[in-house]
């Protein structure tokens, strides 16, 4: 690698420096969902986000030295987009992927590209700028033809950065753009390099932000350093839904190195000189009790508290058809509690506001929305607020990070020309963040005497999948000023790409399906997107139901699958993943042993993926382990396969932590899980033995998002693999090792 | 008041309270980002560095129970230019996601490989327990360290 990532890093901290933006922003669509672009389609016939951003400098621009920038507005979240965009444009531009610096989502620079969330990356930026840089590349080359007065034919790049032509002339990328224009619209059905000659898109690439990471570069938003920066801390009550009862703000403002208290009707905060002294005036004040606001949490399990309150059904599929009779019918219900996103790191902001200007530093997975809560929640104008990505921990869906940022922005507007550090604390974070939802589906499905499956019923239960904010009134700080903004009503996300009814329509060719979802809107714990939203509670129901039907018609659980499976390229997840994982020769449940399945197309729209493990468990304690796990994925052409690989490994670790061990704990007044030790996940003594990812390579293909495909599959081949070992099925999560025993009985 | 400190091999003078949970002492007073910030409760581990060449958890160690004794964090073993072979070992795997857990994986990892050069993967796991990582690059970390292992193994110096 060429470049440096810390510089990089460095540059996209202190901001726009002397670039300026010359597109025109395209007004902004006005329900944004995720993954969506954040403008409206000026130009439908072109593909990915030059749909809403068509110019080509908005993308790339060469300098007359040849030096490569290009843009996006999506952002790095550990998925490893960066390299990967940056070797898409190298790839297309036919450079050196080294001699490119990628500027990452930030208002003054890129486009808005809407939401870094929900796969989307390399559909929407990775085809945009795929396609904006053949533009380019072509224009080059029909620039440099003009000026050797030859046909543009006769013309060709080598990976070098230059077009060579007969004879051995030849003009670097630089030389021709100082007299380029790439302020112009993109062109559809640009010739593409022939996937047969690439240089970079197939190679694993080594990630660009790797080096800083493993060497303490300045890598986060939490090491941002300003110059007379100020370290606040946030005054909250336990967890969402509560508040602190009159803290001792007056004694706390007088501790030494105490720069202010912030309050604004029920926004409080500290700000100090030296973090720990934040720190230790946050616990002073958090020494008073606290009330609840909110109605009390309700202490029941998840299908009551869901069919207790209002809901809205949205059909997703109505379809009649066959005509064999049913012999067998079999109903199952499957739940899945509350979960948190559980970051590494507590989110993190650093906000300044000086000349009447606000700029904001944050890990938000939206970060042009950060900038319209901001000037909604101050009353700035939006030309007046510069919101700019920079990495946090990874958040897996809307964690903290919308409502620190605006958090530390409301600091630093009371605290003028300092510039305002706020990290949320641990506890902070499990308290207020908006959790994944607690889920239930009932599944119903009948087998003929064929062992057809002619009917298949899927009711879905959840509260909404999406609250991102986009204004003040969908952040913690926005509900707390006087006077407060009012929250958005939550709208479900529709299908194909859906909220809690994402993946519930099996890919699966099934005559009669029948698949409704119960929008609960109203929430008593706050809930907003998680990693694959419902497509991991959905596939968990389905993929277990339809080994319930294969056991129940004593068929191997793949061969039904197989059997009801028309997409070729999901056919060939399965078979390639069991080819790996030796499924036809796997140790048959044996009280001890067990192998399952599970497989899906992310949204039926994403990328396929099949995984197969096999667990051991101890039959004494119930406690048991996941032996090894075998993935095959097909995500279209793989920009770069380990980056695949790594995403698809991290999704079967977390699924496995999701799937066995975690839930979301309460009382009537709080949530009582609020640290690692009350919300364990997977640590290393649980990971699995091995886990292997195979990709189906598929050069040319589009892009399909790969970094949520993996959890739903991976939660149900655990299950699965767990009924086959112990001959009893569970169907509620968390799948712990008390819930196994139970199952066992006594031995 | 002014503590003495020894980090990554250089003495350095720090003005704070001795209660200070090193940690911040680390990131705030001497500007070091590798080791960060995850809990504040000695449960994940993101916050370690090696401590008289034991890792320790930052975020729970006062000050003043620091004295000399050498601290080392992710920056004392390795730069992007240079890395370590521990660190160019994480690379080669490419042993991160988001990786904010990972200089901490890092430093728990060296004080195994300084106490034991050849580790067996039950003693990687058992060592690397306290430390989590939320992204699953579990399977990376380990592959990680044992590479460093061979390496050091197939060095006559030491890993650093």
């Amino acid at each position: 690698m060429k470049r440096s990532a810390s510089q990089l890093n460095r540059r996209a901290f202190l901001g726009a420096g002397a670039l300026t933006v010359a597109f025109a922003m395209a007004p902004r669509a006005l329900a944004q969902l995720p993954g969506a672009s954040g403008g409206t389609a000026v130009r439908p016939d072109l593909p990915g986000d030059l749909k809403s951003t068509p110019m080509l400098d908005a993308w790339i621009r060469i300098d007359a030295k040849s030096a490569i920038t290009v843009f996006t507005g999506k952002a790095e979240l550990g998925q490893g987009i960066k390299t990967a965009l940056i070797q898409v444009a190298a790839e297309e531009l036919d450079v050196d992927p080294g001699t490119i610096t990628l500027v990452t989502a930030d208002t003054a620079r890129t486009p808005d590209e809407g939401l870094t969330a929900a796969s989307h990356s390399m559909q929407d930026s990775g085809t945009a700028i795929m396609n904006a840089a053949a533009n380019v590349r072509m224009l080059l080359t029909n620039a440099a033809a003009r000026t050797m007065n030859v046909a543009p034919e006769t013309l060709s790049t080598s990976g070098d950065g230059q077009i060579h032509g007969a004879g051995g002339k030849r003009l670097s990328y630089g030389e021709i753009a100082a007299s380029l224009s790439l302020h112009v619209e993109a062109q559809p059905n640009v010739p593409l390099r022939d996937p047969a000659s690439y240089r970079t898109i197939g190679t694993s690439w080594p990630r660009v932000d790797i080096p800083a990471k493993v060497t303490g570069g300045e890598a986060y938003v939490q090491d941002l350093r300003l110059p007379g920066m100020l370290h606040a801390r946030i005054l909250r009550g336990p967890s969402s839904g509560t508040r602190l009862k009159n803290p001792p703000i007056d004694a706390v403002a007088k501790m030494s190195g105490v720069v202010k208290i912030v309050q604004n009707g029920a926004f409080l905060a500290v700000v100090a000189e030296e973090e720990w002294t934040a720190i230790t005036a946050m616990r002073a004040l958090q020494a008073a009790p606290f009330e609840r606001t909110a109605p009390p949490l309700p202490q029941t399990g998840v299908v009551e508290t869901l069919t207790r309150l209002p809901s809205r059904p949205i059909t997703v599929l109505d379809a009649a058809g066959g005509t064999a009779v049913p012999v067998r019918t079999i109903k199952a219900r499957y739940t899945r509690p509350w979960l948190a996103h559980g970051s590494i790191g507590p989110s993190c902001a650093v906000a300044w506001f000086k000349n009447g200007e606000m700029t904001i530093w944050s890990h938000s997975q939206g970060i042009f929305d950060v900038r319209r809560v901001a000037a909604d929640l101050l009353g700035l104008d939006i030309e007046n607020v510069h919101a700019i990505h920079a990495e946090g921990a990874g958040c897996y869906g809307q964690n903290g990070a919308d409502d620190v940022a605006a958090d530390a922005a409301l600091i630093a507007h009371e605290l003028e020309g300092h510039p305002i550090r706020l990290q949320w604390m641990r506890e902070q974070e499990f308290g207020w963040e908006p959790l994944g939802p607690g889920m239930f589906v009932d599944l119903e499905a009948a087998m003929d005497d064929q062992n057809r499956i002619v009917a298949w019923r899927h009711d879905v239960w959840s509260t909404p999948h999406n609250t991102r904010p986009n204004t003040a009134g969908g952040v913690l700080a926005g509900w707390e000023v006087t006077p407060p903004f009012k929250a958005p009503e939550p709208q479900p996300i529709p299908m194909p790409e859906g909220g809690g009814d994402r993946n519930s329509n099996p890919l699966y060719a099934l005559p009669a399906m029948n698949v409704v979802y119960h929008f609960v809107p109203e929430m008593p714990m706050r809930t907003s997107a998680m990693r694959s939203l419902g497509g991991h509670m959905n596939i968990f129901a389905i993929e277990q139901l339809f080994d319930e039907l294969a056991a129940s018609a004593g068929i191997d659980p793949l061969d039904l699958r197989l059997a009801h499976m028309t997409d070729q390229r999901a056919r060939d997840v399965m078979t390639l993943a069991a080819e790996r994982f030796g499924w036809s020769a796997r140790p048959r449940g044996d009280g001890r042993r067990g192998c399952g399945m599970g497989f899906a197309q992310y949204k039926n729209l994403e990328a396929y993926c099949a995984v197969m493990m096999e667990v051991e468990v101890e039959r004494e304690t119930g406690d048991y382990r996941v032996k090894r796990a075998v993935a095959a994925v097909d995500c279209g052409q793989a920009v770069n396969p380990n980056a695949v690989a790594n995403q698809i490994e991290g999704a079967i670790i977390q699924a496995i932590s999701w799937t066995s061990r975690e839930m979301v704990t309460t009382k009537p007044t709080h949530l009582t899980s609020f640290d690692w030790g009350s919300y364990p996940i997977l640590r290393f003594s649980s990971v699995p033995d091995a886990i292997e990812v195979h990709i189906v390579d598929r050069p040319g293909m589009p892009f399909l998002g790969t970094a949520e495909a993996g959890q739903g599959p991976a939660g149900a081949a655990l299950a699965n693999a767990l009924a086959a070992a112990i001959g009893v099925r569970l169907r509620d999560m968390p799948l712990t090792p008390v819930k196994v025993k139970a199952a066992i009985g006594v031995i | 008041m002014t503590l003495t400190l020894n980090v990554n091999g250089q003495t350095r003078s720090v003005e704070a309270d001795p209660a200070t949970p090193l940690l911040y002492v680390l990131r705030n007073g001497l500007g070091l980002s590798g080791p960060k910030y995850g809990c504040g409760l000695g449960q994940c581990g993101a916050c370690t560095v090696q401590l008289d060449g034991e890792a320790v958890f930052s975020c729970l160690t006062p000050l003043a129970v620091v004295g000399e004794r050498p601290v080392v964090t992710v920056e004392g073993l390795g730069t992007g230019e240079a890395p370590s072979v521990l660190q160019k070992a994480f690379i080669y795997e490419q042993a991160a996601q988001c990786g904010y857990c990972i200089a901490g994986m890092i430093m728990r990892a060296q004080a195994l490989l300084d106490a034991n050069p050849s580790p067996s993967d039950a003693e990687i796991r058992a060592h690397m327990e306290p430390n989590l990582c939320r992204c699953g690059t579990h399977m990376r970390i380990l592959r990680a360290v044992r590479r460093a292992a061979g390496s050091k193994n197939a060095e006559t110096e030491a890993v650093r």
